[in-house]
């Protein structure tokens, strides 16, 4: 696929005001919790209050037995499921494991667990029924942290569970570690003995949340007919239904999703947790259900990320850094599938190592299943190599800018999974913040500091599919099924103007629900404007190739003849035949009758992201607390098709990483319950507690999409954990090696020092 | 039991309606289950995020800490009531034109919000826009676009003065 020449865009490159704009500023947007349907009713969900606990039984007698109370039910209700993996798009759970996350079987295995759910009159009445219902818990000790759950005493969440061992062979005997991986690549030992410098650290994260402000819903009409219509709030409608058909074991065609707005998800609204309860409940009482979370059982029962353990040990010789050896323990919550090995793969792929062990460790604890969050797995293991680096830089008195683009992996470089690199942009990347104002300004004054740090994250593709059909007066609506969290039917809707040579207001984009577009995989891995984009373009070339046959029917001449340009169609030899794209568009009940175009692909190269952030902190050694002076994100986007929204990922995603570094955390007390699972005490970044966030976009077209697009949503989260920490460590000669760098820590740990 | 329901009179986006509601139904509540205004949005129902914002008697308010009884005889300005029929209020037009947000469903308090400091404060600078919006909580933007985009509206009403 050629890319074509970015001069020639006449669309892709503005800034238009998205389509579901207006709607989303004057409040009539529909998102799930604004389902409203005749004989709706309510649910609410009974939760564990241990963190480990056998369940002995539970008997809801009492709550069926309340007037308001319309219908209760427990994993019982769920029917046996096929020893079968779900593949959502953005991680692989076994549908055992998806069963027992959203109704607990004999064990709960983290606080919040869902153990029953009750519909009832209003949401008042369901709430009150849940004190009705009795469980018979038998308290188990609770494993709460990678290191417990490693001993070889440690409690088991599952006594069947073996670990998976990098030959492929499962452990002889069980384990709370799910998997060990392994890469390696050159002779580690030769280079570390070689080496000018060695730097080692062990380095340690807490679990954080995605932080959506819309909690989670899913309202479930099970009709008599044994159909089933869920309406949510979720990144991939056609993953829900998946998950749904295997969780029920219906056949996918008698669920249909219909995606509702979605106030945010950052990888965290992939999974399902309310709507196979809202599907059961309705089925049991006969009416529409609906259930939402509160914020307590957000924090409590969904997300979040891993937090984990990493050791690292880096070495360099004449300023190349030679060998990387890095452990990495994640954990993965109550089930297997932390996002270890995306963070393995990611955090030495911007550099070219030659030398490499990494270990990858997926360990079950008792705390909730984490969930996908924006370039998984990526920012914990950057934050481990990135502050290694910084200080192999140290160790090689260069520059750390200058160190890194010396090392940077460029076209052909080998990642340590053996696969060689497409064209990327490290090295622009690193250049644009190099020369960066914000760089090239000094920074001076007590106690503050400068750092930086480089993020990758793969990007993904994946199966997109819209339709476009062409309207009499020249308009197109194009009906695709990617969920839009952040302006992406405005992208989609820019790609399509531009390969059809028409006004970007032409055209109305809608996201449909699954019996009314083909498939199309979630909207997760920065794949939106990528995939879709060229599942766009493809139904753009499909509408054109149909317009160049009409003409050519019209004119009575060979389609070769034809040829369209501009939005017109052109005959090759005669200048009077022309047709505007609207002037063909109101011939077709002539010219063969309504005219759609389809794009259907499986995108397969998405292009990876970098980005280099700059930041400057000061450090307030009696409070502790560390003030972001200023911060500069540079990151190849391939092409920006609407700036505004490039730039607000690469903003967004800063400000997560800055709340991250500095004051999230999942806070646990000894008996796993965790102690502030509200924001008030969680505690994310307000308009307070930021300045401006400078970006900076490289456009280094990725010669795998028609226009040069990269996916841009997750990277920009890499990187700020581990600038932040460079930055307090060149304002404080201190470093820091766990996280959050909160206040507390920042004074214990300095004046520990002192 | 359901509970009784209480008589509530009061001015909603400047015209003056009545509604039953239970006496623990919260404002936010009332608003969405009772009146269909779901606009206003609940992100943590206690207070602690701002999705809910609406300007109660003049101030900026959380609607999910308030009860839908204690709205009697008050006045509530809702998002639904901050355009004037089609015309966008200059901070809806804002979010708009700088990009200032990205699912939305924290931009009904956001606007809100703001529109309650630009009635009150006309020419904010953005260490007081900053400080202002602090109660409201966005996840996806980062802020940056919507402080820009209420020092837009508020230079905007300016001319329009």
């Amino acid at each position: 696929m050629t890319t074509i020449e970015k001069p020639a865009y006449k669309v892709i490159g503005t800034r238009p005001i998205r389509p579901d704009g207006v709607e989303k500023v004057t409040g009539k947007a529909l998102y799930g919790a604004d389902v409203h349907l005749p004989d709706l009713v309510h649910g609410a969900v009974l939760r564990s209050p241990h963190a480990h606990a056998r369940i002995r039984s539970i008997d809801t007698s009492a709550a069926e037995a309340l007037p308001s109370v319309l219908a209760v039910v427990t994993h019982a209700d769920l029917p046996a499921v096929a020893d079968t993996v779900i593949d959502t798009g953005e991680g692989v759970t076994r549908a055992s494991d998806m069963s027992l996350n959203v109704l607990a079987g004999d064990k709960a295995l983290y606080r919040g667990h869902a153990v029953a759910a009750v519909a009832a009159t209003s949401a008042h009445e369901a709430l009150a029924a849940l004190d009705a219902i009795a469980v018979d818990y038998e308290p188990l000790p609770p494993v709460l942290s990678v290191r417990d759950a490693m001993r070889a005493d440690a409690p088991l969440l599952d006594e069947n569970r073996r670990t998976k061992q990098p030959d492929g062979a499962l452990s002889d005997g069980p384990s709370n570690v799910a998997a060990h991986s392994r890469f390696e690549g050159g002779d580690l030992e030769a280079a570390f003995a070689d080496a000018d410098a060695v730097v080692e650290r062990e380095f340690d994260t807490k679990m954080v949340h995605q932080g959506y402000i819309e909690p989670h819903n899913g309202t479930a009409n099970w009709n008599p007919d044994g159909t089933l219509t869920v309406w949510t709030s979720t990144q991939g409608a056609f993953a829900v239904r998946a998950m749904l058909a295997e969780l029920l074991r219906l056949p996918v065609s008698r669920i249909r999703v219909v995606p509702m707005e979605i106030g945010g998800g950052f990888g965290g609204k992939i999974g399902i947790y309310l709507e196979p309860l809202a599907a059961l409940l309705s089925r049991e009482c006969g009416r529409p259900v609906q259930l939402t979370m509160d914020r307590t059982d957000v924090f409590q029962a969904t997300g979040p990320t891993s937090g984990g353990h990493m050791k690292g040990r880096l070495a360099v010789k004449d300023g190349v850094i030679t060998a990387a050896e890095v452990s990495l323990a994640f954990e993965a919550g109550a089930f297997p599938g932390s996002p270890v090995m995306a963070g393995a793969m990611c955090m030495l792929s911007p550099y070219d190592v030659a030398n490499f062990r990494v270990d990858a460790y997926d360990v079950v604890v008792n705390k909730p299943k984490v969930a996908a969050y924006r370039a998984p797995g990526a920012p914990n293991a950057a934050f481990c190599v990135e502050q290694l680096i910084d200080e192999l830089a140290r160790e090689a008195n260069a520059d750390p800018l200058a160190f890194r683009l010396r090392n940077s992996a460029r076209e052909g470089t080998r990642m340590i999974t053996g696969v060689a690199h497409p064209r990327i942009g490290h090295e622009e990347t690193i250049g644009a913040a190099r020369d960066s104002d914000h760089y090239q300004s000094p920074i001076e004054g007590p106690n503050r500091g400068r750092g930086v740090a480089s993020g990758f994250w793969f990007n993904a593709g994946m199966q997109s599919s819209v339709v476009a059909s062409v309207n009499p007066d020249g308009t197109v609506n194009l009906i695709e099924g990617s969920t839009d969290i952040g302006g992406t039917r405005a992208s989609l809707a820019m790609q399509l103007a531009e390969t059809l040579g028409i006004p970007y207001d032409d055209v109305r984009p809608t996201v449909a629900d699954t019996d009314s577009v083909g498939h199309n995989d979630v909207t997760g891995g920065s794949r939106t404007a990528y995939a879709s984009g060229q599942a766009v373009y493809e139904a753009g070339l499909d509408i054109q190739r149909q317009l160049v046959e009409r003409a050519a029917r019209l004119w009575e001449c060979e389609a070769e003849d034809v040829s369209f340009v501009d939005g017109e169609l052109r005959h090759a030899s005669d200048a009077d035949r022309r047709l505007t794209f609207a002037e063909l568009a109101g011939k077709q009940m002539e010219t063969g009758g309504p005219l759609q175009g389809r794009g259907s692909v499986v995108a397969r190269s998405p292009g990876a992201a970098y980005g280099v952030h700059v930041v400057d902190v000061e450090v307030d050694p009696d409070t502790g607390k560390v003030d972001i002076l200023r911060y500069t994100i540079a990151q190849d986007a391939g092409t920006a098709v609407h700036p505004a929204y490039v730039e607000g990922q690469m903003q967004g995603g800063v400000v997560q990483g800055i709340g991250w570094a500095l004051n999230e955390e999942y806070y646990y007390n000894e008996d796993g319950r965790m102690e502030n699972a509200s924001f008030l005490d969680y505690r994310m970044p307000t308009s307070l507690d930021l300045p401006m966030i400078d970006t900076i976009i490289v456009e280094v077209p990725n010669p795998g999409h028609p226009y040069g697009v990269r996916g841009v949503g997750e990277v920009p989260i890499v990187p700020p954990l581990a600038a932040i920490a460079n930055a307090i460590h060149d304002a404080t000669g201190h470093r820091f090696t766990e996280l959050p760098i909160s206040p507390r820590r920042v004074v214990e740990e300095l004046h520990h020092l002192r | 039991m359901p509970m009784r329901r209480s008589h509530v009179q009061t001015t909603l986006n400047g015209e003056e309606i009545d509604f039953l509601c239970e006496p623990r139904q919260s404002l936010l509540e009332v608003l969405r289950d009772e009146l269909g205004l779901t606009g206003t949005k609940e992100g943590c129902n206690n207070g602690n995020c701002g999705a809910c914002s609406v300007i109660l008697n003049g101030r900026v308010t959380n609607a999910c800490c308030v009860l839908g009884v204690e709205a009697e005889g008050a006045s509530v300005v809702t998002i639904e009531g901050v355009a004037e029929g089609d015309r966008l209020h200059p901070l809806q037009q804002a979010f708009l034109e700088e990009a200032a947000l990205q699912c939305g469903v924290c931009t009904p308090g956001f606007i809100v919000a703001a529109k309650a400091l630009l009635d009150a404060e006309p020419n904010p600078d953005e260490g007081r826009v900053r400080h202002w919006l602090a109660g409201n909580l966005c996840r996806c933007t980062g802020y940056d676009k919507i402080v820009r985009a209420v020092l837009k509206a508020s230079d905007a009403q300016e001319v329009t003065a």
